[in-house]
């Protein structure tokens, strides 16, 4: 039998469905708090207080809005197309927990790999996962039937082709260093130097292309909730709209993953084997707090200069990179 | 400048700066310098902490000459009321808000401690304009305005406020403002 994929380290079948049951819990429990965490942060950036009064310290929020969510009417436009129209929403959920399978907390301990699956093609799993999304985005978009979803549709499409090429070259130095796509070589071939140091570059145009990936301020022309009430989403309503946010707060997660393991160590930190799940999920959040940080800082840009950004500046930059560091890696 | 506007003295030609123009290396290089700036300056606000009052927890001091709810007072050794019952504040309120019905004191029983006594003294609380001329218009001080802003209710017939109400010692809700703050 010719196998689908190779993977370099094989598990029995109950050990991977336990860890994928893990990986999907442990998620979707940082998701509620990083939405409340996020409200909480961006209220202090603005000498606020942020949501406080649902629950200590308004750490129930979450499970108030998720209830608030739940029980909407189930609303579909008259001219929305039914099958899509449900599909958008779904297809987004689906490549955002389907890309967390990479994302390395540690290396194999005591027999198991502390990811969802190491596969050879690593990085290119995460980008072809990735994009499905987008899909989602661009159906939900069409299939609503409103002139609001279908702009933000198109600009997300427009986002996408102008941000992916620049987030592909600005992974391609740290491959060639790490010599493997393979996130958790990557991982280990950072023993030395963390790769944020030679490949700082690189680091910078991931995160920029990583906020255009998750629709995140400054590059959320596609929700964009003055201009076009929420864009792609602005029909849809309950718990469809609230998997739309929270797929982007699995984005997140899934890109702060990838740039903490390809740029900052992944789970390298001092202390016995068993905190490596710590280190990478306490990079993950320093990462995620750089998000935040910023959407409390910038406005959003228009999509022209977005566009003009990403092919004048991220990907002159994101070549040039590659190339100084294709020379220095034959060099030395 | 004076041979190209020959009509207008040269100090009052105001030249406009302009910025760099946007655009370019030189533009991304400078948007990212700007962008570091606006980091560095909503960072510097997380650190200084919320500004929020937490108003039903938190109050805003009022300063000492607030005029907030009416207070009516007694006399302190005597318990004798100080208004008369004289309508002074009536005639002074611009809102036409008090109402005063004066009764004479009767021997034994006094109410106030001079010939005549206020058998009903109210105040339309939703029309008070809180201009304070009651308090100046009173010849006993028997009318103070007091610091309590929190008079909001769902009925209006509860803010007519009787003379009980007004002479009772009102639960002081609110802070007042420290020395020089």
């Amino acid at each position: 039998m010719i196998p689908l994929a190779d993977t370099q380290f094989v598990e029995a079948t109950w050990i991977m469905v336990l860890k994928s049951l893990v990986i999907f819990a442990v998620i979707f429990g940082i998701v509620p708090i990083m939405t409340v965490v996020e409200r909480k942060l961006i209220g202090r950036f603005q000498h606020r207080y942020g949501p406080n009064r649902v629950g200590p310290f308004g750490l129930l929020q979450p499970l108030a809005d998720l209830f608030k969510l739940i029980s909407k009417q189930g609303f579909r436009p008259a001219n929305a197309i039914p099958m899509l129209y449900v599909l958008g929403p779904l297809l987004p959920v689906l490549s955002g927990v389907m890309a967390l399978a990479i994302i390395p907390w540690g290396n194999v301990q005591d027999g198991v790999g502390l990811y969802g699956i190491d596969v050879p093609i690593g990085i290119l799993y995460f980008f072809a996962v990735g994009s499905i999304s987008f899909y989602g985005l661009l159906l939900g978009g069409w299939s609503s039937g409103s002139k609001y979803s279908l702009l933000g549709a198109m600009r997300g499409a427009a986002q996408l082709i102008s941000y992916e090429v620049s987030m592909g070259l600005a992974l391609l130095g740290v491959i060639m260093m790490g010599g493997s796509l393979s996130l958790v070589d990557i991982v280990e071939a950072q023993g030395a130097i963390w790769f944020v140091i030679p490949q700082f570059v690189g680091f910078l145009i991931f995160m920029l292309a990583g906020f255009a990936e998750t629709n995140r301020t400054p590059f959320d022309m596609p929700e964009a909730d003055a201009e076009l009430v929420q864009g792609f989403m602005t029909e849809y309503g309950g718990m469809r709209f609230g998997s739309f946010l929270m797929v982007e707060y699995i984005e997140i997660i899934v890109v702060c993953g990838v740039a903490s393991a390809m740029f900052l160590g992944g789970w390298m930190g001092p202390g016995p084997g068993f905190l490596d799940p710590i280190w990478m999920l306490l990079k993950i959040f320093a990462l995620v707090f750089v998000f935040i940080w910023v959407r409390a800082t910038l406005p959003r840009l228009r999509y022209d200069q977005l566009m003009s950004f990403g092919w004048k500046v991220l990907l002159p930059l994101a070549t040039l990179n590659v190339l100084v560091t294709a020379v220095l890696v034959v060099v030395t | 400048m004076s041979e190209q506007f020959p009509y207008l003295k040269d100090d009052s030609v105001v030249e406009v700066q302009r910025g760099p123009e946007p655009g370019g290396v030189g533009g991304a290089y400078r948007a990212f310098g700007e962008t570091l700036r606006g980091l560095k300056t909503t960072m510097a606000r997380l650190i200084e902490g919320p500004m929020t009052i937490q108003y039903p927890e938190e109050k805003t001091p009022v300063y000492p000459r607030f005029r907030g709810r009416h207070k009516l007072h007694k006399f302190e050794d005597t318990g004798l009321e100080k208004c008369v019952g004289c309508s002074l504040c009536a005639a002074a309120c611009p809102a036409d808000c008090i109402r005063v019905v004066a009764a004479e004191n009767i021997p034994g029983e006094r109410v106030s401690a001079g010939e005549r006594y206020a058998a009903v003294y109210e105040i339309n609380i939703s029309r008070c304009i809180f201009c304070g001329y009651c308090e100046i218009a009173c010849p006993f001080d028997a009318i103070t305005m007091g610091h309590d802003y929190e008079m909001a209710d769902y009925d209006r017939e509860n803010l007519i406020f009787t003379k009980e109400m007004l002479l009772a010692e009102p639960l002081e809700r609110t802070p007042l403002k420290a020395e020089g703050e």
